[in-house]
């Protein structure tokens, strides 16, 4: 037996698909050869609210190689209702629908498409396109959209939308409290900037039937969509999304770019490909933002009695975005008395949308940043005045968990950390003309499992596929699905391939959310499971039925491409053998792993999350302000961890993006015209290599089979929640500053008092 | 540049018409000399995606922000969005597929797939092309080094520490390609 | 991008005659031209590649001095045996800015003349008086926060991006040109302008001028100089405000001193009158502190970018303290000295 050096679940295998990624080899969107392909080029409007009047056209068309240009003048055929525009992330309001009629309702809204045989001849002509407009008063700014915050009634609220859940007496306790802390916070709009731009490459096959390329989180659900908005059948739409550079949310819901393209294809009967500029990036989903008012109430001691929050996001004017900002705080901590308030406010810009970590990213980051001032106000350590209030249930829903290891992230991250190195007071430690300062915070998600199918393909030569219309977009699953099917079957990794990113695969839902290894996962294993019980009953079939009285596959181990009696590992039987005396040549099954019975009972009783202790150093030169991240420690309960390798990878990644968002992301409105400014790479700041030190990973031991068939909770998100304010957290602690509003941007800091 | 290069906005409209002639260009590209017919309007960039099929080199700002589409021009990692392809002739371009195949992976192509140094891979093609240009210049010996000059690569999953491990491993054992 | 002609010049004389094209532009390693073709904002109709001109040497000169040929590339100028011993502050500077891909294609020439990164001029559905005169300046009153604090007018308010000329301001180097008119040679102060009533205009070159070569004096100031640069990230990123510290001290006594500011004007920014009043000081705190509110006197600020002027003042400060301690600003090692 050499099951030791088996390679599945737990270990830290290379992603699968690092060759072709690292080559070059691997294909995105806008990289498929396509025959007589088309480019489109979009054109934005320039005005924020009104319409359009006119289009002169006619300079574009006199480009050589412009083959048309389409508007809502001359556009295909759409579907009228806007039912027929949902897409699988869709939240009520009216989805935006390209080239619809003359109505403009937002700044660098797609308003015409330039067509031609080059990139190059499509951009030149779209610079030629002169449009007039009815200019509408327009408001962007999110101080004065407050003013028309709101509820949405309930038929029109997000369907994820979790309403706080009071308990207690806040005010009364808030205002008996002894020690207490009242601050108001903000969070900056940010855009999701991957770094591949959204790209639709749409094949026109000519019998009604396209290929869609897409830069997408799902294949699926963009299928039904473009299907169903555009009248052509759901078989006649193909969505392929092997590889995504990135999404972050971004490419949850489809974007305006699909839109275009195969209203371009529709309508010249040929491929279009359609690219947005980084400029264009800005012009759809973003992070909404927030402000956040909190109230905290404490005894001397540091135990908190009361906790009232306040929360509004922006949204657009056509669509209801909601996020769960409050309850994060009312959920992670035990405190009797807690409210809270939520609601959205619309301006004219584009739907605002889920970013990593929606809703937790802003609320728990804001929250923790306030309960860093009540720590400091009851003259508690940090942590132990989050230990001091820890809640080993859901303390807003009154529920269990299914696991809950932070106490133990809390500790081993603190150990690893050297928090005990730390000295309370602000301004306390410097290092030449730096002041150093540490702080911590902590995050939370949700753990979630979505119903997902798989295929599994045994050939035989004893080469397996699986296969699922999940998607990776940096995530790791090519990785985890060949993980978890070598694991079952015990195979090596490099006998197995695996396939994603196509509709026409076995269905699965948009990657999000961090469900996409404990759904895939599972389905990967039930699929391979499914082969396991066909390989034992075609183990009959070997000479003197070696197997005989083995009951089912739990009686059965599989390892180096065999199968072996637990009984008995004296016996067994390679599974190239198995299949030949039972003469296959393949086994296929496809099997769905979704929530059960058993599991909806359990999600209705218990609360399933993901927990971490963030800490962080950072030095702040006294007089100028620059501000240096030099360590994070990022400590994470999170279940079973399917691959440490590209597990840590994915905290790395939110860690990274949460010191953007405590430090550098924030897209500048212009309220007079209405527009995003800084909307490139060289304004909009995201994190650069030297930017980022030390990044140090704790997954601690948190066994839990009852979260997931897996035991394995996701990891795409835990990673940056609370992050910025460790960030923010240590910058106060360094300085003496306490800045409100995130980005923390060397003007605030500038500008902030110290205590 | 003159003023009416800017200040002009009439000008696209008076030779919209016009047709843009194609020059040829000379490049080795990967080791391979190519003729080419090449419009001056087009970039090093898209002449390598749209026209050669050569994708591993990614467009992700298209304005030199970024570093996703670094290639080498005669050795020297540059930003192959801002180069107009005309202004190359006779240069040799070395492009991420030109370092290794999945089956002969480059060093730097086989440090960053065991250190993890990248998760979505659109930026690393850019990445390692830049690190080999890194190398290649021979400026950077210290970690602070390498982030420094990595730092024309942006990275949005955030894979930076292992793309830092990743340069520094075979900084230790490379020497100049 | 616009369409365009393209030429391949060989020869000095043939590309400034072929640049009097009142649409023609100079393209050289393409890092800002294309950049801002690709935006709409350049649109030539002639486009002469001057690459192939003899213009990459870095050369001794006779009075003791660097020549620095306008198509040598930024990289290979910082990297330059001499500029490194010499020039240290140049090299320092060139380094701070955009990123090692950039500066192996952008050239001396070219980066003397990149345009603002001003929010608005770059985005053609915004007024800007310096892409369209006339329009109004959508940053006078909107965002604002990397704009100038000095010697802006009521029409643009647009700052120079450049680290390089920063130095080469404190170093007072010489831009020499070759245009329809023959060769001339332009002080460096004289070189870029202040926006004015005429904001479309960033520097003094006349139509169909090009640049050739950037002369340095002989004196370098390599033992106590410094060039500090703050920024919203800790690469890759525009200045905020940057200061170019050129220092000679005898016997413990600043002999000359040269200040530069970048990041807050529409040129790189110089006030004799507030390095006169270091001659013959020691250093010290106090009189960094005279030098910066001199170098300061008339700022002002436009509403979110008013902390560029304290921010101005620590940095100008810092600086000097560095330049004086012989211990210039590391651009790897991002922790301030």
């Amino acid at each position: 037996m050499n099951t030791a050096t088996k390679i599945g679940i737990g270990s830290a295998l290379s992603r699968v698909d690092g060759a072709d990624k690292v080559t070059g080899r691997a294909k995105y969107a806008a990289e498929y050869k396509v025959d007589d392909l088309l480019y489109g080029v979009a054109v934005c409007a320039k005005i924020a609210k009104g319409k359009i009047l006119s289009i002169d056209e006619a300079d574009a068309r006199a480009v050589p190689g412009v083959v048309d240009v389409i508007s809502h003048l001359n556009r295909p055929k759409q579907a009228w209702l806007d039912r027929n525009w949902k897409d699988e992330l869709s939240i009520p309001g009216e989805p935006f629908k390209a080239f619809h009629d003359e109505t403009v309702m937002f700044a660098g809204q797609p308003v015409a498409l330039v067509v031609a045989d080059t990139f190059e001849a499509a951009r030149f002509a779209a610079s030629l396109i002169d449009i007039r407009y009815e200019e509408e008063p327009h408001n962007i700014d999110f101080a004065a959209s407050l003013d028309e915050k709101f509820m949405p009634s309930h038929l029109k609220r997000r369907n994820n939308y979790h309403p706080p859940k009071n308990r207690g007496h806040a005010q009364q306790a808030y205002d008996d409290a002894p020690v207490k802390v009242a601050a108001d916070y903000h969070l900056a709009p940010e855009h999701h900037n991957p770094m591949e731009m959204h790209a639709s490459t749409v094949e026109w096959h000519g019998d009604g039937k396209i290929t869609v390329y897409d830069k997408v989180q799902g294949s699926q659900g963009p299928q039904a969509y473009l299907a169903s908005a555009f009248g052509l059948g759901k078989k006649n739409v193909r969505v392929v999304n092997a590889f995504v550079g990135g999404g972050f949310g971004s490419g949850l819901r489809p974007q305006w770019q699909v839109q275009l393209a195969v209203m371009g294809a529709i309508h010249l009967e040929q491929s279009v490909r359609v690219v947005m500029t980084r400029q264009q990036m800005f012009t759809h989903a973003h992070r909404p933002e927030c402000t956040y008012s909190v109230r905290l109430g404490a005894e001397p001691d540091g135990k908190l009695s009361a906790m009232m929050h306040d929360a509004t996001t922006s949204t657009s004017r056509f669509e209801n975005n909601m996020e769960d900002i409050v309850i994060w705080g009312m959920m992670a901590y035990d405190c009797p008395n807690a409210s809270g308030e939520y609601a959205i406010a619309p301006r004219d810009t584009y739907t605002s949308a889920d970013m990593r970590a929606p809703g937790a990213a802003t609320g728990m980051t804001l929250f923790e940043i306030a309960m860093d001032e009540m720590a400091y106000a009851a003259g508690v350590d940090p942590l132990d005045f989050r230990l001091r209030n820890y809640s080993e249930v859901d303390a807003m829903n009154g529920t269990p968990y299914t696991s809950k290891a932070l106490r133990e992230a809390y500790q081993e991250g603190a150990a690893r950390f050297g928090w005990d190195k730390r000295s309370a007071a602000p301004r306390s430690m410097k290092e030449g003309r730096e002041l150093v300062g540490y702080g911590m915070a902590t995050g939370m998600w949700d753990a979630m499992f979505s119903k997902t199918a798989a295929r599994a393909t045994l050939s035989a030569d004893g080469k397996l596929e699986v296969a699922s219309a999940s998607s990776d977009i940096g995530t790791g699953t090519y990785t985890v699905m060949v993980q978890v099917a070598a694991d079952t079957l015990g195979l090596s990794p490099d006998r197995i391939t695996a396939t994603l990113g196509d509709s026409d695969l076995p269905e699965a839902p948009v990657e999000g959310g961090s469900w996409g290894a404990a759904s895939t996962g599972a389905a990967v294993q039930l699929a391979c499971q499914s082969v396991a019980k066909k390989l034992l009953s075609a183990a009959g079939k070997l000479d003197g039925d070696p197997f005989h009285g083995v009951n089912g596959i739990e009686g059965l181990e599989f390892a180096d491409g065999a199968m072996i009696r637990r009984d008995n590992p004296d016996v067994r039987a390679s599974l190239t053998d198995v299949m030949a005396a039972a003469g296959l040549d393949k086994i296929e099954v496809e099997e769905t792993a979704g929530p059960g019975i058993g599991d909806m009972i359990s999600m209705a009783r218990k609360s399933r999350n993901t927990h971490s202790a963030v800490f962080c150093e950072v030095r702040v030169d006294e007089e100028l302000n620059q501000v240096r991240v030099t360590r994070v420690v990022n400590a994470v309960a999170a279940g079973r961890i399917i691959n440490p390798k590209t597990a840590r990878s994915q905290i790395l990644g939110g860690v990274v993006m949460g010191i953007g968002m405590a430090l550098h992301e924030e897209t500048f409105a212009d309220t007079t015209l209405g527009r995003w400014m800084n909307h490139n790479f060289a304004e909009y700041h995201v994190p650069a290599h030297a930017d980022i030190h030390d990044i140090d990973v704790i997954f601690v031991d948190e066994p839990d089979p009852e979260v997931t068939p897996l035991g394995v909770k996701g990891l795409g998100e835990i990673g940056i929640v609370g992050t910025a304010a460790a960030v923010a957290n240590a910058i106060y602690h360094a300085t003496g500053k306490r800045v409100r509003s995130l980005p923390i941007t060397i003007d605030k800091l500038l500008d902030a008092p110290a205590d | 540049m003159n003023e009416a290069v800017t200040l002009d906005r009439a000008a696209g409209q008076r030779v919209a018409a016009d047709p843009i002639a194609t020059l040829p260009l000379t490049l080795t590209i990967n080791g391979e000399p190519r003729q080419l017919e090449v419009a001056p309007w087009t970039s090093l960039l898209d002449l390598l995606r749209d026209k050669l099929d050569l994708t591993g080199s990614k467009k992700g700002c298209d304005h030199g922000q970024c570093g996703a589409c670094t290639v080498l021009i005669d050795g020297k990692r540059m930003n192959s969005c801002l180069k107009l392809a005309v202004t190359l002739d006779g240069c040799e371009v070395t492009t991420i597929e030109g370092l290794g195949q999945p089956d002969n992976l480059h060093p730097l192509q086989a440090a960053f797939v065991e250190h993890d140094a990248f998760q979505c891979g659109y930026c690393t093609p850019g990445q390692i092309c830049s690190a080999q240009g890194l190398i290649n210049e021979g400026h950077a010996k210290t970690r602070d080094e390498v982030r420094e000059q990595m730092s024309g690569n942006l990275c949005r999953c955030g894979a930076y520490p292992n793309i830092a491990d990743a340069v520094l491993e075979v900084l230790g054992t490379e020497k100049k390609a | 991008m616009i369409r365009f002609d393209y030429q391949r010049p060989d020869a000095t004389a043939e590309a400034v005659a072929a640049g009097r094209g009142e649409h023609a532009a100079y393209l050289a390693g393409g890092t800002n031209l294309v950049d801002l073709m690709k935006e709409n904002v350049a649109r030539p109709l002639q486009v002469v590649d001057i690459n192939r001109l003899p213009l990459k040497a870095i050369e001794a000169r006779e009075n003791g001095g660097l020549r620095l040929g306008a198509l040598a590339s930024n990289a290979d100028t910082a990297y330059h045996e001499e500029v490194q011993a010499r020039y240290p502050l140049l090299a320092s500077a060139i380094l701070a800015g955009a990123s090692p891909q950039l500066r192996n294609a952008a050239t001396n020439g070219g980066n003397l003349n990149q345009r603002t990164r001003c929010y608005y001029f770059y985005d053609t559905d915004t007024p800007c008086n310096k892409r369209n005169p006339g329009e109004g300046c959508g940053a006078i009153g909107g965002v604002n926060r990397i704009h100038a604090i000095l010697g802006a007018s009521d029409q643009c308010i647009a700052t120079h991006p450049s680290d390089m000329c920063v130095a080469l301001a404190a170093l007072e180097a010489e831009v020499q040109v070759s245009g329809p008119d023959g060769d001339r040679t332009i002080p460096f102060a004289d070189y870029h302008r202040l926006p004015g009533d005429e904001p479309w205009r960033d520097n003094t070159l006349r139509p169909g001028e090009l640049v050739t070569a950037i002369d340095l004096p002989a004196e370098g100031f390599a033992s106590n100089c410094t060039y500090l640069k703050l920024r919203d990230r800790l690469s890759y990123a525009f200045a905020l405000v940057s200061v170019a510290v050129a220092m000679k001290l005898e016997d413990g006594e600043i002999a000359e001193a040269r200040v530069a500011l970048g990041g807050v004007a529409h040129k790189p920014w110089r006030v004799p009158e507030a390095e006169q009043l270091l001659r013959g000081e020691r250093p010290g705190e106090d009189a960094f502190r005279a030098v910066a509110e001199a170098l300061l006197k008339g700022a002002v600020g436009q509403g979110e970018n008013d902390f560029k002027i304290g921010l101005a003042r620590r940095a100008i400060v810092r600086a000097l303290a560095q330049a004086a301690a012989g211990t210039p600003q590391s651009q790897t090692d991002k922790r301030i000295a």
